[in-house]
């Protein structure tokens, strides 16, 4: 089926972060070729025009390089893919610290309510 | 590239366009979305030759449209007009007799990709594979302009998926402009790169897809419920 894509962001950011993240869990590493434009669009339901978008965006990051002829490499600079990582992570604890302040929680219950979920998580997962 | 100046086109006393102006690009996508009656079919007819407009002028790649525009336009009716007496087979043979710029091979390719056996007779396709003939159709012309009125109209979400891939797949956006009229906004979404939307005959707004999205936070549904209210 085609990807479904959420309806608050454009279209080729939400691909770019999809891409971000297949390199982030070592699905796509440094030095592999993406898809073309074309078998992006396919895979993903998406627009060959958006995937060029989404390429050039990338390569503005400089994520990934374009060689003429050859087609879009995920670098194989570990600084700019260390620098993503540490990025989103601020992004997403951004996210869910505003959410949970939202709520009326403090940093104090943030912080245990976090410690006490991850210690229940990790004893469940080395079970 | 497809041009319309002050289109208007009237049946009897009915208006169906009211002085329209369009500029559709080579290599891109359009959808051209708008409620019923409002126009939509009425714009393809008109580009594809099949009508002639009441005031205005349509161009073609700078040629004037007339019936003869046939042999540059694609166009893929929302009817079904297909021999229900041949097979996949021989109406894919028929259309290779009609068009010379019918790509023979390319249309195999996707007769292939949709999973259609040549030998079904066309009045026993299902509703969904009559949708993937006519895609096949359509698609295997080197044309430069592809036009489609409603190609996922009742068709399952199955079927509108390989239409959709089917179409990314099998257009070369390089030489090609491609107009879809749809109500299935959402499934074509991903689809467009602009938008048009027509109301009561009139181009009520034009824009691109991501645009849309990052300027005014809105999908293309919200934006024409708005447009519409």
């Amino acid at each position: 089926m085609v990807e479904t894509f959420n309806s608050s962001a454009p279209i080729y950011l939400q691909l770019v972060e999809r891409i971000n993240r297949q390199i982030l869990r070592g699905e796509l590493k440094p030095g592999d070729k993406l898809p073309s434009v074309r078998d992006m669009g396919i895979q993903s339901g998406v627009n060959p025009n958006t995937v060029s978008r989404t390429y050039r965006e990338l390569e503005g990051m400089k994520i990934v390089e374009t060689r003429r002829g050859q087609g879009t490499f995920v670098t194989e600079n570990h600084e700019i893919l260390q620098n993503m990582r540490e990025q989103l992570k601020q992004e997403e604890i951004s996210h869910f610290v505003a959410s949970m302040k939202a709520m009326g929680y403090s940093g104090h219950e943030i912080m245990n309510g976090l410690k006490t979920f991850l210690t229940h998580a990790e004893g469940s997962e080395s079970e | 590239m497809i041009k319309l100046e002050h289109v208007t086109k009237r049946y009897l006393k009915a208006t169906a366009l009211k002085t329209i102006h369009v500029t559709l690009e080579t290599g891109k996508i359009y959808g051209l979305i708008g409620s019923n009656g409002s126009g939509k079919s009425t714009t393809l007819k008109l580009i594809a030759g099949l009508i002639q407009p009441t005031k205005g002028s349509i161009e073609v790649d700078g040629i004037r449209v007339d019936r003869r525009i046939a042999a540059k336009v694609s166009y893929l009716s929302e009817l079904d007009e297909y021999y229900g007496f041949y097979n996949v087979r021989q109406t894919i043979d028929f259309f290779a007799s009609q068009f010379s710029d019918f790509n023979r091979e390319k249309a195999e390719t996707i007769r292939d990709y949709m999973k259609l056996d040549p030998e079904s007779k066309v009045k026993h396709l299902s509703k969904g594979n009559r949708g993937r003939l006519k895609m096949v159709l359509t698609l295997a012309r080197e044309v430069p302009v592809i036009l489609m009125d409603e190609p996922l109209s009742g068709l399952d979400p199955m079927v509108r998926d390989s239409i959709v891939k089917g179409l990314i797949s099998f257009i070369d956006l390089e030489h090609q402009v491609i107009l879809i009229t749809t109500h299935e906004i959402k499934e074509v979404e991903t689809l467009l790169d602009e938008v048009i939307v027509i109301k009561n005959g009139e181009i009520a707004g034009q824009c691109n897809v991501d645009d849309l999205r990052y300027e005014q936070n809105m999908t293309i549904v919200e934006w024409m419920t708005k447009i519409y209210e």
